[in-house]
């Protein structure tokens, strides 16, 4: 008989393997599933900092999720305890994995020692995604922001994250720039750390 | 043999999401809330060591009379604090991870929110299956 193929079933979650997982999900899905995110909140929030902020505790729950499972499955159960390994997890591993490449840069900002910036042409996030002008300076990077600040809080290095749209000369549509800053703790516990 | 163990899982924020006794020997009633309190006082040593390497693993940590407090910490740095009289650290490590992966599975419901108390009855048994099998 065809497709008799035994797939294991398995009678509850815990004994599943944890696996490789699926390398690839399908772009149009995510964007019509993240489409109705933004939708749903638009319509429970009065203004736009707390659909902002909705939406980074969505992203939040992800950040702390992939955090464990990245740390297992990547990094051969190793924890990060400094601030620029815990800054290249992300920049790299976490990125790698949600959306497929590195992020474009990791920068140090100038103005102040506790601003670190992730920047990226587009982020794939925002790929179907116009914001109307009376909407000023709303992002929905503001997802991505929740992911980082998850996967940083979790790991100890409690943080505050925002994603901005940077202007380009030459490029029509503008940069995006995560800009990490964190919290006085982490500073004085690395300066410890030496 | 028998053997006296307290496993205790104590998330970020110092609030303990999961308890179990698994030794093997006659449980008394004191003896429950001893265990806790010993490796609750074990956790201020544990904050400090964990920062000071990426293992996962710290081996034992503190010791209360004849019993050892071993402790594994994840990347979300959630504790696994084990209270036992046993020496053997292999299998302690291998009990640490094989647990490390069940609470992954937890974690990863999305309808489970991190830092809340595990009440999954399947994950209790699983550990104790664990316990008698690793310790």
């Amino acid at each position: 008989m065809i497709g008799t193929g035994k797939i294991k079933q398995y009678a509850n979650v815990l004994d599943k393997p944890l696996g490789k997982g699926k390398q690839e999900v399908s772009l149009s899905a995510f964007a019509f599933l993240f489409s109705e995110l933004v939708q749903y909140n638009q319509t429970q929030v009065d203004n736009i900092s707390e659909l902002e902020t909705r939406l980074e505790d969505a992203g939040y729950a992800v950040g702390a999720r992939v955090l464990e499972l990245l740390c297992q499955r990547d990094k051969g159960n190793r924890r990060e305890t400094r601030l620029l390994g815990i800054l290249s997890f992300v920049h790299s591993t976490v990125w790698k994995v949600l959306f497929g490449k590195v992020a474009d840069s990791l920068e140090k900002g100038t103005e102040h020692e506790d601003e670190y910036m992730i920047s990226e042409k587009e982020l794939l996030v925002n790929r179907f995604i116009s914001i109307p002008k009376d909407m000023g300076t709303f992002h929905c990077g503001a997802f991505v922001a929740g992911i980082v600040k998850g996967v940083l809080e979790n790991a100890g290095f409690p943080a505050v994250v925002t994603a901005h749209f940077v202007p380009v000369q030459g490029q029509q549509r503008p940069r995006t720039t995560i800009l990490i800053k964190f919290a006085e703790e982490v500073l004085r516990r690395e300066a410890r750390l030496g | 043999m028998t053997s006296t163990a307290c496993f205790i899982i104590v998330s970020r924020n110092d609030i303990p999401i999961y308890e179990a006794e698994v030794g093997s020997a006659a449980k008394r009633e004191d003896a429950a809330q001893l265990h806790q309190f010993v490796l609750h006082a074990a956790l201020d040593i544990v904050q400090d060591l964990a920062w000071t390497t990426s293992a996962m693993f710290l081996k034992a940590i503190d010791r209360f009379n004849d019993l050892v407090v071993s402790v594994y910490v994840t990347a979300g740095h959630t504790r696994f604090m084990l209270l036992h009289d046993s020496r053997n650290e292999d299998g302690i490590k291998s009990f640490f991870q094989e647990v490390h992966e069940l609470y992954i599975k937890i974690l990863l419901n999305p309808l489970y929110l991190p830092g809340s108390r595990i009440t999954s009855s399947h994950f209790d048994t699983k550990v104790r299956a664990l316990a008698r099998k690793y310790l």
